[in-house]
This record gives C-alpha cells, sequence and structure tokens, in this order.
C-alpha cells in the first residue's frame, strides 16, 4: 500500500523523462497536473473495478437464463470477443494516444468532434446521480441481512417500509431511510475524488476488487452448499440450442456484453489516458475484458445456486423464482437469505459485494466528469471534485430520496441506457472510424507496446461487426419502446425523464463544446511524444503557437 | 444437473477463465520482455 500511495504521478512522470528536452518537461507537468495510475496493475483493477459493478451481478444471470441458458455462451463470446473487447481497445487507443479526458481527447482527433466527448461526460454525470441511489439502498440492505429487517414479506417490505412508494408522481416526500444511506454513499465518493486519480481511485481499487473477488466467491461457495443449488444450475447452464435462431437473443447478448464493459461513454478513455506511455494497452485490454466476463460467470453461478435453492424450499420450478435486476437483489435474495441457513452471513456477502461493485464504477463514472472538467478549466482537483460532486449529490438526494424515487429511477436508467450510452457510443464509433478515419492511427499507436498485434481484423471489427451488432440492438429496444410504454409508466414520466433527457444531453454537450478551453491547452491532435505514430510537432508544448489561447477559444 | 447443463458449465469456464489466465500470462510474458528491451536500451 505505501508503495501504492508513493508511487504517485510525480514518480510516473519521471518515468517519461526518456524523450528529450521541451517535450518530456512538458509531458511530466501535464501528467503531474492530470494525475496517472502508478502503475499496470493499478489502472487494470481500477478497469476491472469499473467494469464490474451491478450489471455483472444482477443482469447476466437473468439475461442468460432468459436467452438460452447455456446456449447464450455462444452468442455471448461472439460479442465478447467482436464488439467488447475490439470497441474496449478503440476506448484504450483513443484515451491513450491522446492523454486526455473525453472532450479533450475527442478535440485533440478534429477540434469538431469535442462535443462528442461532452455528450458522454454528460451521460457519466446522469448515471451517476441515480447509480448512487441504488448503491444507497444496497448499504441499507447489507445492514438490513443481519436480522432480516424485511419479515415475512421482502416485496411489501421493499416497496412500502423502505421506500415508501404511493402513486407514479414526482414527490418532495423524503423517505430518512433513504436519505441517510444515500448521504453515507456520497461522502466517500467526494474523498475519493477529491484524493486523486492514483492515491483516490487507484488505492480504491487496489484494495477493493481483491476483497469484491473474496466476498463474492466465498458467497458462491456457500450457494453452492445450499441443498437445490443444482438445480439453479441446470436451469441457467441447461442449452436452449433453437435459441440461437432468435435475433432478439443474439442482440441480447451484444447489448449484455456492452453494457457491462463500462465502453462507449468516456469511462475508458479517461482511465487510459491516465496509463504511462509506454504500456501494453492490447494485452490490459484482453485481461480486463476476460476479468469482467469472469466475474459474470462466477455471478450466474453463485445467483442461480440460489434461485436454485428458493425455488425448492417453495417446491416450485426455478423458472418461478428467477429474475434480474431490482427484483433479484431486493425481493428474491432477501427471501433466500430469510430461508438458508446462515442467511445473515449470505445476505452480508450479497449486499456488500454490490455496494462494493457499485462504488468502483460510481467513482470511474464521476471520474469522466471530474477529469473533463479539469482539462478544460484551470481548476484544482478539490475545485473540480465539489464543482461536479456537490451537485452530482444533491440531485441524487432530490431525485431519489422521496417517495416517487424508484419510478423516476427505473425510467432514467432505462432511457440513459438505451438512448444515451448506446447511442452516443454508436454515434462516436462511427465518426472515429468512418468520420475522422482514425483507426489506422489508433491501431499503430496500440502497436508500439501492445501485444497480440492488431490489425486487419480489429479495424474489420471496430467498423462494421461492432457498429452493426448495437445498431441492432438499438433498433430492437427503439421497437419495444415505441410499441408500448416503457413498463406501462404514464406518458409525461416517459417523456420528462426519459426522452427529454435523452436528447438534451447532447445539445447541452455540443454547447458545453463551444466554452474556451483553458490557456495552453494543446488541441493539435495527439501531443508531441505520444507515440511514434503521432504526428511529429515541430515544437514542443511549451510552443504558444501549438496551445489554444483564451482569444482562439472564444472563436471557436 | 444433467449432462448438457454440466458441458456447458464446464465449457463457459474453459473458455472465460482459460482465456483470463491466458490473457494474464501473455501480458506478463510481453511486461517482461518490453522490460528487458528498456533495460537494453537504457543501457547498451
Amino acid at each position: 500500500v505505501l508503495e501504492v500511495i508513493a508511487g504517485s504521478a510525480d514518480q510516473d512522470a519521471g518515468g517519461q523523462m526518456s524523450t528529450t528536452g521541451g517535450h518530456a518537461t512538458a509531458q511530466a507537468d501535464e501528467q503531474r497536473r492530470r494525475g496517472a495510475f502508478s502503475s499496470r496493475r493499478v489502472f487494470i483493477l481500477a478497469a476491472i473495478g469499473s467494469a464490474v459493478g451491478l450489471g455483472n451481478i444482477w443482469r447476466f444471470p437473468y439475461v442468460a437464463y432468459e436467452n438460452g441458458g447455456g446456449a447464450f455462451l455462444l452468442p455471448y463470446l461472439v460479442a465478447l470477443l467482436t464488439t467488447g473487447i475490439p470497441f474496449l481497445l478503440l476506448d484504450y487507443a483513443i484515451g491513450h494516444r491522446h492523454r486526455g479526458s473525453a472532450p479533450l481527447s475527442f478535440a485533440r482527433l478534429r477540434r469538431g468532434a469535442e462535443g462528442l466527448g461532452w455528450w458522454q461526460v454528460g451521460i457519466c454525470f446522469a448515471i451517476a446521480v441515480y447509480y448512487a441511489a441504488v448503491l444507497a439502498w444496497a448499504l441499507r440492505y447489507t445492514f438490513f441481512s443481519i436480522d432480516q429487517a424485511w419479515g415475512s414479506d421482502p416485496e411489501a417490505f421493499f416497496f412500502g417500509e423502505f421506500l415508501r412508494a404511493g402513486d407514479i408522481a414526482v414527490s418532495a416526500d423524503v423517505v430518512p431511510g433513504v436519505l441517510v444511506p444515500l448521504l453515507l454513499v456520497w461522502l466517500p465518493v467526494l474523498l475519493i475524488m477529491a484524493l486523486g486519480v492514483q492515491r483516490g481511485i487507484g488505492l480504491t481499487s487496489l484494495f477493493l476488487i481483491p476483497v469484491l473477488v473474496l466476498a463474492f466467491g466465498a458467497l458462491v461457495v456457500q450457494a453452492l452448499l445450499l441443498p437445490g443449488a443444482g438445480a439453479g444450475l441446470d436451469a441457467l447452464f441447461t442449452p436452449d440450442w433453437s435459441a440461437l435462431a432468435s435475433a432478439s437473443v443474439w442482440a441480447a447478448a451484444f447489448g449484455q456484453i456492452f453494457f457491462s464493459l463500462s465502453i462507449g461513454f468516456g469511462i475508458m478513455i479517461t482511465y487510459a489516458s491516465y496509463v504511462r506511455r509506454r504500456e501494453d494497452m492490447v494485452g490490459s485490454g484482453l485481461v480486463v475484458g476476460f476479468s469482467n466476463s469472469g466475474f459474470e460467470l462466477l455471478a450466474g453461478i453463485g445467483v442461480f445456486a440460489a434461485l436454485g435453492f428458493m425455488a425448492q424450499a417453495n417446491a416450485v420450478a426455478v423458472g418461478e423464482v428467477a429474475s434480474g435486476g431490482i427484483g433479484l437483489a431486493f425481493i428474491a435474495f432477501p427471501t433466500i437469505i430469510s430461508e438458508a441457513p446462515a442467511g445473515a452471513f449470505l445476505g452480508v456477502l450479497f449486499f456488500g459485494s454490490l455496494v462494493v461493485a457499485g462504488l468502483t464504477s460510481l467513482v470511474s463514472v464521476i471520474e469522466v466528469v471530474i477529469s473533463a472538467v479539469r482539462d478544460k478549466f484551470d481548476t484544482s482537483r478539490l475545485t473540480a471534485t465539489l464543482a461536479v460532486g456537490v451537485p452530482a449529490a444533491v440531485l441524487s438526494l432530490v431525485l431519489f430520496s422521496t417517495t416517487s424515487g424508484i419510478y423516476v429511477l427505473d425510467v432514467v436508467d432505462h432511457f440513459v441506457n438505451q438512448y444515451g450510452i448506446l447511442v452516443v457510443a454508436l454515434i462516436s464509433m462511427l465518426v472515429v472510424v468512418w468520420g475522422l478515419r482514425a483507426l489506422p492511427g489508433l491501431g499503430e499507436h496500440l502497436n508500439v507496446h501492445g501485444r497480440p498485434r492488431v490489425g486487419t481484423g480489429w479495424r474489420l471489427l471496430t467498423s462494421v461487426v461492432a457498429p452493426a451488432g448495437l445498431t441492432i440492438v438499438l433498433v430492437l429496444a427503439l421497437r419495444d419502446d415505441l410499441a408500448a410504454a416503457y413498463e406501462g409508466y404514464p406518458s409525461w414520466l416517459l417523456l420528462g425523464f426519459g426522452w427529454l433527457l435523452v436528447v438534451a444531453l447532447p445539445l447541452v454537450g455540443f454547447l458545453l463544446a463551444r466554452l474556451p478551453w483553458r490557456a495552453g491547452t494543446y488541441l493539435d491532435g495527439p501531443p508531441p511524444g505520444s507515440d511514434p505514430a503521432a504526428p511529429l510537432h515541430a515544437s514542443p508544448m511549451t510552443d504558444a503557437t501549438h496551445r489554444n489561447s483564451p482569444d482562439e477559444g472564444a472563436h471557436r | 444437473m444433467s449432462a448438457d447443463a454440466i458441458v456447458m458449465m464446464v465449457v463457459a469456464m474453459a473458455v472465460i477463465w482459460g482465456g483470463l489466465a491466458l490473457a494474464i500470462a501473455s501480458l506478463l510474458r510481453h511486461g517482461a520482455v518490453e522490460d528487458r528491451a528498456g533495460s537494453v536500451r537504457q543501457d547498451p
């Protein structure tokens, strides 16, 4: 731990002094200002922490079960190898080569593309606001598990006593039982963000990811020892090969991979920009991609073993108790915890894992916003943290600690995921690949230190297969939402917190792109010395001709 | 558990966790080669 704390950005920057003169000094200054991960290991753990979130635990098992069980493995692996990892490497290449937050990296790709970065930032801000609320629920349930406070009816307890959910309407009635844990989530998050890239995010990941794996591993072992666990695994893994003929099954696989890898909305661009220059980003990407899927598989085994126990205890089929999302976590699992031997221990492990997995993901989402603010404006880490974190926390408290919080959360989550993340990822990818024709340079950058090398296959997957896969996911989602109101919610709720939000985010993003960059920001392509593939600029970063002056920014 | 389910579970574990093990081994091996190459460049 001491090594990690001491291995600060300063040391890392010092390691880059092999380049000469002004470039090296400017690089070191920039790295000191922005922060950096002290080692590849810290970066990989932080990236895994971002990718492994609530969706791995409560989404994957049910999606797999619903879409062919064991047969789902085939489209899932195809999606991982043809879209997930290639897209992850694209994000890494953009951030690592251009050494900036999402807006800065896109601006360095092409000035006019900066708005895409801000669009991604806006989406991350929206996610952070509601994601914290789910963490607050999980935090509270960790303690509820000890004495099984939900009693004999977990569903009535969750919606009634805990959330106090009333009619579907926007309400200002605060629920103290949600407000307090929500505050308790935001306080450590703000502290982590204020501590910076290495001492905050890096150290948190270095400590919490092993804790998460150990805790969830213990949960899986306990679940496998429960009577009926075999029936649960049978339900999850028995293949229904006929499902492979369904387009929706393939779309579910591509969607699962896409949503669980944290790709396409700025996180991996931002994290990659904190990695030292001479690093194998391809190898790191493979480790992160397979770690994410490895954890999902572990989650599937643990969750369905527990559901098998629940089904046997209630003398019903596994299909009757199988669920995902909020229903799995806050209704099915409390039932299992109440009925299982050593249920309190199982509950603390389950909800504690949700809190830890969610916390490392939440941190990564907010870092996208903080990093962008720091790159764009001349602010300290603390100022940026407060400028971003306090409004996010206040919005979070106002919107989600009330009796209408669950409805607003459900709608915002659905629309931000389906039409926020998915659309911005698709458009960004198309712009980078087809609009800016940046793939050759990015691939060359990855190959400088990366193994295995990326080549024609990666370019084909990134330019054709991945966009096609994501388009199908988007079209199917749009078809469903146009056919029927999402979850039967009233149109004013879907319009106000759904469609309006997803339309407003890009507009705000492109408005933010019109603001001037802080004085001295280098915007002419990848920073000098970024890689041998980058265009060699005549003068170092200290040369005023290659910097964006306030006046220049004002004209943009 | 049925035989089909057991086979699919084992295949899933082998492919995903095996892939992870291979990715880690490859990264470590390549990292070591890069480090040696870096040392040679710095101290010819």
